[in-house]
């Protein structure tokens, strides 16, 4: 075979199965702009008369954007609440370690394994005696909690990275704690922790069960939102898919964008 | 310890600073938040499992002995939900990394717009999981509507109503096509970071392709498969939404895990008591896997 | 302007003793050097003294005060880090000019502090660049650099010439001893590099395995090491040691007979060693000459020609492997037997545990 030949044969079932795993998503946008009865016709058209209508009528009678917003405020809220937390913590692990820092590193990543359905019960009844339900600080508060372990670890992580002689230096130059951190050690684990937030406001923007456990409209966000749509009476194909699209789209832009730094992320770095 | 070692541990970064009271302070917030969000629900839901607690019935409650255990064991849901779990995700794992070591091994080779496939695979990770569901039940798996059902006839087979059959497949189906990215971009990630060199030099010693993968590519992976397995799990084991959106458990118990049950038991029948005991079996359950994941995966780091 | 008073010191890392209760005195404006090999301790005190490491027990005083407890960033001391540790989100001055910031320090006069630190360092072009646009003696310089502008009242550098180049080093090497006697500063230097410590020290510790072994200027190490470890690692080629013992012992002068027989006489009060006695003869290299009537008889092994002089490798008729200096002219060759005179005024002698008999 030759290399070109095999290129080209390469080239083809590249795509093809790219084409294959994506085809879901692609679809879902192409219905989003079919009118209705295009939508659910039983031989699908691939391009029909595509328009806006259904993203119109997503808003109108729907209310996208206040979902939106709820989720806007609940993932970029329970993203930062999470790193304020974390750093310090990560910091300490990284730097000032005792002989328990491994332990308590793993125990954890052992409190993200246990289901969260575990602790529906008492969260809930939690939440109902505070007046926490449904409302947008009590979904902050438990997401920067079920992502913390993930954010402690990555940025421990990234943090390792960085030479310890470097913060001495500082040190040395007469630099107390929060200089330190804010001066050298920030500044100097910036891609980390954007690629950290990045996945935390990935995570928690897709979150769905607190999302749907503890919020019915004031504070839900777009994953409740979505799924009120599988109620029979709101079934209408290429409305669903016009609000699905829109719920993705930000996060799908963000994914993109950071995908690199999102593995050595999400695989604590054990994959480079 | 000698002082080799001792020295060793120094070059490490690894000084005994047990005394400092300041690394203490820093981690404390965020150790004491998570002891708070994994212990005090646990002691609570413990309680509860021994009392009698209806939320429609507020009034009727009260020490319950192993009433709970009891009712919850006699459920024939419970035998189901544990087996739909445990079965959801090895599955999981078995189609997301064998399925995407082979997808790996294909984006590791040159060709033509390569970046723009690769990223086009990535798409379903970044959708959310009550979106893929709603998707896939609707538009892909609908035996009227669907696009399979529409592929299905076009070869003139009767469409299959997907979720009244296979439940538990469908749902394995949306999981996988959702995970099956990350396992990609991991692995391949993995993949890419081979040396060359080790692999020219297994080509010297004359190793084929499929050698190749299995001396050289494949161990290398060793790391990759253990963080992959780790992370979908932790995901994984809570698997909600899918159902929730799809198949709401059924028909019967065929696709409900554990926390769907739970959930059943709490949002739908108000019964906290039983609830709590299906609870703690999840957390069992999990603490169990966590054990053996976490030891294999804190080993693969230290290598 | 600064005295380091150490007494006692300890650090004990898990349970294991790393530095093993030292006393020592650093006295003002000189350079002190630390010097041992690898693992001895000399880092760890070096960072003990800097207020990196956590002193375990013992007293450090600076200028009389007890700095036990003062945290690094407030000991007004600078460091020059083996890795330079320079800040690499940060331009040369802005390098530079990071701890007078944080003191304060306006910027019209950290401008000007700068600037003088560059024109000494030859930094001026370079100023606005990042750390990885520069050369490894570049950025040895930057790291210095960051220490001087601040005129600390303490210069600590921990084996800041061990990542440049042979040539390099030599360089930096006579820059930085140029460097202290102009800015008439406090230094202490740790390096595992004896020839580092013999040129640039004013004065010299010893250190193996957490504890000091001998203290005193290059030359009173040199010529009067107190034991068999200093003996050994001051001195390149290193000196050569031979087993004897005691055969007699009259006024003022020992004989001493090497395993195979050889005897020979060493000026040494009779007090000293009694017959029978074990102990252990060192010899310098330059300190041996070839000669047809020397006491020792030995076989060629290798001969390394420096030019100027040569490295001639013997094995003495008692085993010992012993290295002699000699001038360039002089010809040998491998196998050759010969006889070797060593100059009985430079022998060193050591008792059975190793320490300096006198």
């Amino acid at each position: 075979m030759t290399p070109i030949l095999r290129k080209l044969l390469l080239t083809v079932l590249g795509w093809i199965v790219a084409l294959v795993i994506a085809f879901p998503v692609i679809w879902m946008v192409l219905t989003s702009f079919k009118s209705e009865t295009e939508a659910i016709s039983r031989v699908p058209h691939l391009f029909a008369h595509l328009s806006l209508t259904n993203y119109v009528a997503v808003q109108e009678r729907a209310k996208y954007l206040h979902f939106a917003w709820n989720s806007v405020i609940v993932s970029f809220g329970s993203t930062l609440l999470a790193l304020l937390l974390a750093i310090p913590a990560a910091y300490a692990m990284a730097f000032l370690p005792t002989p328990r820092t491994r332990g308590t590193l793993l125990w954890m990543l052992s409190t993200k394994m246990m289901p969260s359905v575990g602790v529906l019960v008492p969260v809930y009844l939690l939440f109902r005696d505070a007046g926490l339900l449904d409302t947008r600080v009590g979904l902050v508060l438990v997401d920067a909690l079920g992502i913390l372990p993930v954010v402690v670890w990555m940025l421990y992580t990234f943090f390792k990275e960085v030479p310890r002689e470097v913060l001495e230096a500082g040190r040395m130059d007469g630099a107390g704690p929060l200089r330190e951190v804010y001066n050298l050690l920030l500044p100097l684990s910036m891609p980390g922790i954007v690629s950290t937030s990045l996945l935390a406001v990935i995570l928690t923007w897709n979150e769905a069960f607190w999302s749907l456990t503890l919020t019915t409209s004031k504070a839900a966000p777009l994953t409740a939102f979505i799924a009120s749509f599988s109620s029979p009476e709101g079934l209408f194909y290429a409305k669903l898919s016009a609000a699905s699209t829109m719920a993705i789209a930000p996060i799908l832009v963000l994914g993109w964008a950071g995908q690199r730094q999102l593995v050595r992320g999400l695989t604590f770095g054990a994959v480079k | 310890m000698t002082t080799a070692q001792a020295n060793t541990a120094e070059a490490l970064g690894l000084q005994q600073r047990s005394s400092s009271p300041r690394a203490r302070l820093l981690t404390l917030p965020a150790v004491v938040l998570l002891l708070l969000w994994s212990v005090l629900p646990l002691i609570v839901t413990l309680w509860f499992s021994f009392r009698r607690y209806n939320l429609m019935n507020p009034g009727h409650t009260g020490f319950d002995g192993l009433g709970n255990y009891r009712y919850l064991f006699s459920d024939p849901g419970l035998g189901m939900a544990v087996w739909n779990t445990v079965l959801l995700l090895g599955s999981v794992l078995v189609i997301t990394i064998g399925v995407g070591t082979l997808i790996a091994l294909l984006l590791d080779q040159e060709f033509y717009g390569r970046g723009f496939a690769r990223v086009l695979m990535l798409a379903p990770f970044f959708v959310m999981p009550t979106v893929s569901a709603l998707l896939w039940k609707n538009m892909m798996m609908h035996p009227d509507n669907g696009f399979l059902a529409f592929l299905m006839r076009s070869v003139g087979l009767k469409p299959i109503d997907w979720f009244a059959v296979a439940p538990l497949t469908s749902i394995i189906i949306i999981v996988s096509w959702e995970w099956l990215p990350f396992a990609v971009l991991t692995l391949l990630t993995a993949i890419q970071s081979l040396d060359a060199e080790r692999k020219e030099a297994a080509r010297m010693d004359g190793a084929g392709p499929i050698a190749m993968f299995r001396y050289i590519i494949w161990p290398h992976l060793g790391r990759a498969v253990a963080a992959t397995t780790m992370i979908e799990t932790i995901f994984i084991l809570g698997i909600f939404a899918e159902i929730y959106v799809t198949s709401s458990g059924g028909p019967g118990f065929a696709s409900t895990n554990l926390s769907f049950l739970i959930y059943r038991y709490v949002l739908m029948e108000y019964d906290i008591g039983g609830a709590a005991v299906a609870g703690l079996l999840a957390i069992v359950l999990a603490n169990v896997l966590a054990f053996f994941l976490l030891r294999s995966f804190a080993r693969n780091l230290d290598t | 302007m600064a005295t380091v008073d150490l007494q006692q010191l300890r650090k004990t890392y898990n349970s294991v003793e790393i530095i093993k209760g030292i006393d020592l005195t650093v006295r003002d404006q000189e350079l002190t050097v630390f010097v041992g090999p690898s693992g001895c301790g000399k880092s760890t005190l070096l960072r003990m003294i800097a207020g990196l490491e956590e002193i375990t027990s013992g007293e450090l005083l600076i200028d009389g005060q007890r700095v036990n407890e003062v945290p690094a960033a407030k000991r007004g001391l600078a460091l020059v880090f083996q890795s330079y540790a320079l800040y690499p989100h940060m331009t040369v001055a802005e390098n530079m000019s990071f701890s007078l910031k944080l003191a304060g320090v306006s910027k019209a006069e950290r401008e000007a502090k700068v600037m003088e630190a560059a024109r000494i360092l030859h930094l001026e072009p370079l100023l606005d660049r990042k750390p990885k646009e520069l050369s490894g003696g570049q950025r040895q310089r930057v790291a210095i650099g960051r220490a001087i502008v601040r005129h600390p009242r303490l210069f600590l550098f921990d084996e800041p010439l061990s990542n440049l180049d042979a040539a390099l080093r030599v360089r930096m090497r006579q820059e930085l001893t140029k460097l202290h006697r102009e800015l008439k500063a406090t230094m202490i230097y740790v390096t595992h590099d004896q020839v580092e410590a013999m040129t640039m020290a004013d004065r010299i510790v010893v250190l193996q395995a957490g504890v000091v072994e001998q203290v005193g200027t290059p030359m009173e190490l040199y010529q009067h090491p107190k034991n068999l470890f200093v003996a050994g690692f001051i001195g390149s080629p290193r000196m050569n040691f031979l087993t004897a013992i005691v055969v007699s012992v009259s006024d003022a002068r020992v004989a001493l007979e090497l395993t195979d027989g050889t005897v020979i006489h060493a000026s040494l009060p009779a007090s000293a060693v009694s017959v029978g006695h074990t102990i252990t003869l060192g010899i310098r290299p330059e300190h041996i000459r070839l000669s047809a009537t020397g006491s020792i008889g030995a076989q060629v092994q290798l001969v390394e020609r420096l030019g100027s002089e040569s490295y001639v490798y013997v094995q003495a008729n008692s085993g010992e492997v012993l290295t002699v200096r000699v001038s360039g002219e002089v010809n040998v060759a491998p196998e050759e037997k010969v006889r070797l005179a060593p100059d009985s005024d430079f022998l060193h002698l050591f008792d059975a545990i190793g320490q300096r008999i006198s």
